[in-house]
């Protein structure tokens, strides 16, 4: 059995755990003379043997990343951390930044000493105000301990901070959307390449992290690289925080290894709340294809979720049982994607709409089979044609559940409508309720 | 101009803040919100003429945002989230009985000015489905009665307090807070709400730690 593995998540229950006092009381920030007493490129070779890859979805290689930062570039280099946590069933960043913006913090300072950033951003969504409040005073606080600004700790390495709050825009997870809102301007995707690494914010180099693959650089420069590629599967390397979310007993963060496995988890969790099963579950969030109870055993890394047809993604795992109406669910992501499409390419801008009004039709039971087909044909549509992965995402949720509930497509026509009971599947319906 | 000297002065500040100016703009607007209460247009060309850009570049980012509100917002902006998780939770059904309690449809203002109702997506807080935004604090676990609840104390002007956060202040207040300027509560609420530590609650009680590091 897979135990748990807290690290990141290992000083959230400590007391006043977002304090700088709290966080060096447990060790905080040490590992910065342990980064500065190292070369900047052996930081990157560490990160690299540690097998880190990015924690928020895509799964590349965070010190490979680093590497391709070209350094004989005489423009400013830019660090950039992804605090723009959006992805639906996604919640793993926010909850770190709210219990323990230091541990972010320190994890900026290490990875930016490591590119040779000078100035490095938090690009936080609008829509947290209590965790920019934390990150707020986080950053305050190690200014004026000197964990941030000229000549940190002695190293003659300086570091500016700034924490950018966003203002509503799904879209601006994606990186390049990213810096464009982070130069003032519209979210929408830029073309690559240049890839910013090369030409990035402010077309200068670039390195773009996810929350958690930062959060996790100082545990790994403090453990060591073997520490963490110890942890997790042989390509999948490392632990991750697994959210889960729905209909389980106790939904909520759950630190582990790489490869545990859903029914694993859903054993820690307490099960699938009482008297109901497991219907559907998304592995990496909504982007991410459906996946079944046939899938409970899947190791949840790179490598196994992909060859089960989906993807890791952020671990994101939402769970939904038989009271849950599939098609319901489907329709709802599509508008999701339809009202964060940022209108760039026409695939994703036109396809989200078209996709919707399909979708909406057979959810009223209106429509023909048919109707399956032309869905799938605008998918095919969509996929790989689409500017970014936001019109991929989009296709995600209707594919699979076409793929595995084709079924209940087509009760929908029978039935002239949905023949589920939304009440049935709220959190506050009573117990034994069913559909 | 109506905009006051200071408010002026603050928006370069963030300006300066940045490498290049213009990355102040999100910022700025938020700026804009908290004293305008909505962008209005002259906040349009404040945030042009300091920047140097036209107020034409400066709408295009405005209408891109949805926390940008070109309506004036009321005290108190109560977001339902009625993403798929959410709502198969029961954010659907908290979202409709808030606009029959209100009386007011999707992105409107009660009348007395205090409500503004919206439905909203993913806002990360999925583990406590369903969830409500209260001027972007976290109501987690609401059912429609707890947020009935919610909404008569906000406008009967009792005090509330976000479940993992501190006293609600208002939707301005929170505007000037995502400019950058903080509002010292920091340090009110709890680290972590409990579905936060619900792994690290099975681990400490069963003695299950990460290995140790390497010497």
């Amino acid at each position: 059995m897979t135990t748990l593995t807290p690290v990141l998540t290992d000083n959230w229950d400590a007391e006043r755990a977002w304090t700088l006092a709290a966080y060096e009381e447990r060790g905080g920030y040490a590992a910065l003379d342990k980064a500065f007493a190292m070369a900047p490129d052996a930081v990157i070779d560490v990160v690299k043997e540690s097998g880190l890859r990015g924690r928020g979805g895509a799964g590349f290689p965070t010190g490979m990343k680093w590497g391709f930062i070209p350094q004989d570039n005489p423009r400013p280099k830019y660090l950039v951390v992804n605090a723009d946590e959006s992805e639906p069933g996604t919640c793993k960043d926010i909850p770190l930044m709210m219990a323990s913006p230091h541990t972010l913090v320190e994890g900026v300072i290490v990875s930016a000493y490591a590119i040779r950033a000078n100035t490095a951003f938090i690009y936080v969504r609008g829509e947290v105000l209590h965790v920019i409040r934390r990150l707020q005073r986080a950053v305050q606080e190690a200014y004026l301990a000197g964990h941030l600004g000229r000549n940190i700790h002695g190293s003659g390495y300086d570091l500016d901070l700034i924490v950018h709050a966003g203002a509503g825009a799904y879209i601006c997870g994606e990186e390049t959307a990213l810096l464009e809102g982070l130069e003032g301007r519209r979210g929408q995707p830029r073309l690559r390449p240049p890839f910013p690494a090369v030409a990035g914010l402010y077309a200068s180099p670039t390195v773009i992290n996810n929350v958690e693959s930062i959060a996790s650089v100082p545990s790994i420069i403090t453990n060591g690289a073997g520490w963490f590629a110890g942890m997790g599967t042989e390509k999948s390397n490392g632990f991750g925080i697994f959210s889960l979310s729905g209909h389980v007993r106790n939904p909520g963060q759950y630190e582990a290894p790489l490869g545990i496995t859903l029914r694993e988890l859903i054993d820690l969790a307490g099960g699938m709340r009482e008297g109901h099963e497991l219907k559907f579950w998304t592995p990496g969030g909504s982007s991410t294809p459906l996946l079944t109870p046939e899938h409970l055993d899947v190791p949840l890394d790179f490598e196994s979720v992909g060859a089960a047809g989906s993807m890791l993604g952020t671990r994101a795992l939402q769970l939904f049982d038989e009271t849950t109406c599939v098609v319901r669910a489907v329709l709802r992501w599509t508008e999701f994607y339809k009202h964060e499409s940022c209108g760039k390419c026409t695939p994703c801008r036109e396809g989200t709409w078209w996709l919707t009004q399909t979708l909406a039709r057979l959810e009223k039971g209106q429509g023909s089979e048919a109707d399956l087909d032309l869905l799938l044909d605008q998918c095919d549509n969509i996929l790989g044609r689409s500017f970014c992965a936001l019109g991929d995402g989009a296709t995600s949720p209707i594919s699979s559940s076409i793929q595995h509930f084709r079924d209940e497509y087509l009760a929908h026509l029978t039935n002239g409508g949905c023949p589920f009971d939304p009440a049935a599947s709220t959190a506050f319906a009573p117990v034994g309720a069913s559909a | 101009m109506s905009l006051d000297p200071q408010t002026l002065a603050e928006l370069h500040e963030i300006a300066d803040r940045y490498p290049e100016k213009r990355s102040g703009l999100l910022p700025m607007l938020h700026l804009i919100q908290s004293v305008e209460g909505r962008v209005t247009p002259e906040g349009i060309e404040v945030c042009a003429q300091v920047l140097g850009i036209s107020a034409a570049e400066v709408n295009g980012v405005a209408t891109f945002y949805t926390m940008y509100k070109r309506r004036p917002v009321g005290d108190y902006h109560v977001g339902v989230c009625t993403n798929t998780l959410c709502a198969v939770m029961g954010g659907d059904l908290i979202f409709e009985r808030l606009k029959e309690h209100l009386d007011v449809g999707n992105d409107e203002t009660t009348e007395d000015g205090k409500i503004t109702l919206e439905h909203v997506e993913c806002n990360a807080a999925c583990d406590y489905a369903p969830v409500m935004m209260v001027n972007w604090e976290f109501m987690d676990n609401q059912t429609p009665e707890s947020a009935v609840q919610v909404v008569d104390d906000l406008r009967a002007g009792r005090e509330v307090h976000s479940t993992r956060g501190p006293r609600l202040c208002t939707w301005r207040e929170a505007e000037r807070v995502l400019a950058g300027f903080p509002d010292d509560r920091a340090d009110e609420g709890p680290a972590a709400g409990p579905a936060s530590l619900a792994g690290l609650k099975i681990a400490r009680e069963k003695g299950w730690t990460a290995p140790e590091g390497e010497k």
